[in-house]
């Protein structure tokens, strides 16, 4: 197959195929980043630019790591020191960027479907960095590319995401790429944390954390987010902990194998214990150093599907 | 796509491999130092191929690697379908060896120049070197190989087509005419 895709918004509009070969291409990318010179010149003579309206750290120097092993040319806006804070709207700093003849904007928006959005609305290549709570498509594609690199297949398998699944983006993009490759997901929350609808997106739910991970081959832990909490739906910090919190003793009754994935950044002692999160089962660094490889791929190919476009338009 | 005449078949590719083997092991005085690195994605078997006969010839094994140099192409977006990136298996260092680089025609020498900027990325070999099964001339790059297991004059609007048993199920050479 080809990719033909400019920008990457979201798992819920991919294929199987294309969700496929972008794992496949992150395979061939994650050598670059063992080699003693990490640089290929793939992306030679390209702008990237992280637009990010949210505090990020992890993504936004994934983004640039993954940016700059292709030699690509990054340049990273924080809008807290951007003419956002003058009132300029999302379109007309998309346009400022593509005025400046930029390849790829990556965005990271507080709003679901911002990044649909602007990629409307510019002909460069938009990669979806994190929208509201609706996706965070590179977050799933390397956690399903680390499960992959440590199961050896998606299909099949019974993955458990845990956690608030009503505020997290990167439940649903995982949900969407999961059960497209086959797999078997169950969500477990408080009930408070489970969003009405998310049984018509194919995944199960419990509010059981001992059931949940059961018969699980891997258990995705999502970050609880108390940052957020405004709406009193969060339960208290330390009970959360007793009733969801990932221990050795919880693991003990789950499968010996059984793969514990964070994406990050974790609260020890609240979703998991630092034994969980330092311990065997735990590939929680490893999802990092596959986050570079996965992004890699996703860059290389829409900037590709994107001068391909281009070269079309000038031969009609 | 016309098939215009068979250059090499199974038994003129394997004794041209062996005469490469051969001279790459005179000018290298033996296999000390020596590595070899085949170009995917017909270059990595044939680079195999080349292993396999020093080693007949020796009873000592050259380490062999495999290398794709999608990343480095000049001609990322000219090409029609669009390339696969696949894997870079090296697991040897470079650095201070005698590479011979493995491909199955040399043309343009377009990808014999991006070879050679994704190796020098690999290391500082001490040499490296240049076998092909085919030269069909054309060259656009000051590049020439070492080391040729047939020169074919060729007209632009010809294809030369290796085909080899482990990706197309038979070994032989062939002109096409497009």
């Amino acid at each position: 197959m080809a990719w033909t895709r400019k920008d990457l918004l979201g798992l819920e509009e991919l294929s199987k195929e294309e969700i496929e070969f972008i794992l496949a291409t992150a395979a061939s990318f994650k050598e670059v980043s063992t080699r003693e010179i990490k640089k290929v010149p793939a992306l030679r003579g390209k702008t990237v630019v992280n637009l990010f309206y949210e505090p990020s750290t992890r993504t936004r120097v994934s983004f640039e790591v993954a940016a700059k092993r292709l030699s690509a040319d990054v340049i990273n806006i924080a809008t807290e020191t951007s003419s956002v804070k003058k009132g300029e709207t999302l379109i007309d700093t998309g346009r400022n960027i593509e005025a400046l003849k930029a390849d790829i904007i990556v965005v990271r928006h507080n709003c679901s479907g911002a990044s649909a959005m602007l990629a409307r609305h510019v002909g460069i290549s938009v990669v979806n960095a994190g929208d509201g709570w609706h996706e965070h498509p590179t977050q799933a594609l390397l956690d399903i590319f680390t499960l992959k690199e440590k199961l050896g297949r998606i299909e099949g398998l019974n993955v458990s995401i845990v956690g608030d699944i009503a505020h997290s983006r990167v439940a649903r993009s995982n949900i969407w790429g999961l059960t497209k490759l086959g797999a078997k997901v169950t969500v477990c929350a408080p009930k408070t944390l489970i969003p009405p609808g998310i049984e018509q997106m194919g995944a199960n739910v419990t509010n059981d954390i001992d059931e949940a991970l059961r018969n699980a081959d891997a258990v995705n832990v999502l970050r609880m987010q108390f940052e957020r909490d405004e709406t009193a739906v969060f339960p208290e910090q330390l009970e959360y902990f007793k009733r969801f919190g990932i221990t050795e003793e919880r693991l003990q009754k789950a499968r010996k194998n059984i793969i514990v994935m964070h994406p990050g950044p974790i609260n020890r002692g609240i979703e998991m214990s630092s034994e969980v999160a330092d311990g065997v089962n735990s590939v929680i660094l490893e999802q990092v150093t596959n986050g570079i490889a996965v992004r890699m791929s996703v860059l290389f190919l829409v900037a590709q599907a994107r001068d391909n476009i281009k070269k079309n338009e000038n031969i009609n | 796509m016309r098939e215009k005449a068979k250059i090499l078949d199974k038994e003129a590719i394997s004794r041209a491999l062996m005469r490469i083997a051969h001279e790459v092991m005179e000018k290298n005085k033996g296999i000390k130092d020596l590595c070899l690195i085949g170009m995917r994605t017909r270059g990595a078997y044939l680079a195999k191929r080349l292993g396999g006969c020093i080693e007949k010839i020796d009873q000592a094994t050259v380490p062999v690697g495999i290398l794709d140099i999608t990343l480095y192409r000049d001609d990322l977006t000219l090409i029609a379908a669009q390339p696969i990136v696949h894997k870079t298996e090296i697991d040897f260092d470079i650095t201070d060896k005698n590479v011979v680089l493995v491909d199955d025609v040399l043309y343009t020498g377009r990808t014999v120049r991006a070879a050679l900027d994704a190796l020098i990325d690999f290391g500082r070999p001490k040499s490296i070197q240049l076998a092909v099964l085919v030269d069909r001339g054309h060259r656009e790059l000051p590049i020439r190989a070492d080391y040729v297991g047939k020169n074919i004059p060729t007209a632009q609007n010809e294809t030369v087509e290796v085909q080899l048993e482990e990706v197309d199920g038979r070994d032989e050479v062939v002109i096409v005419e497009k």
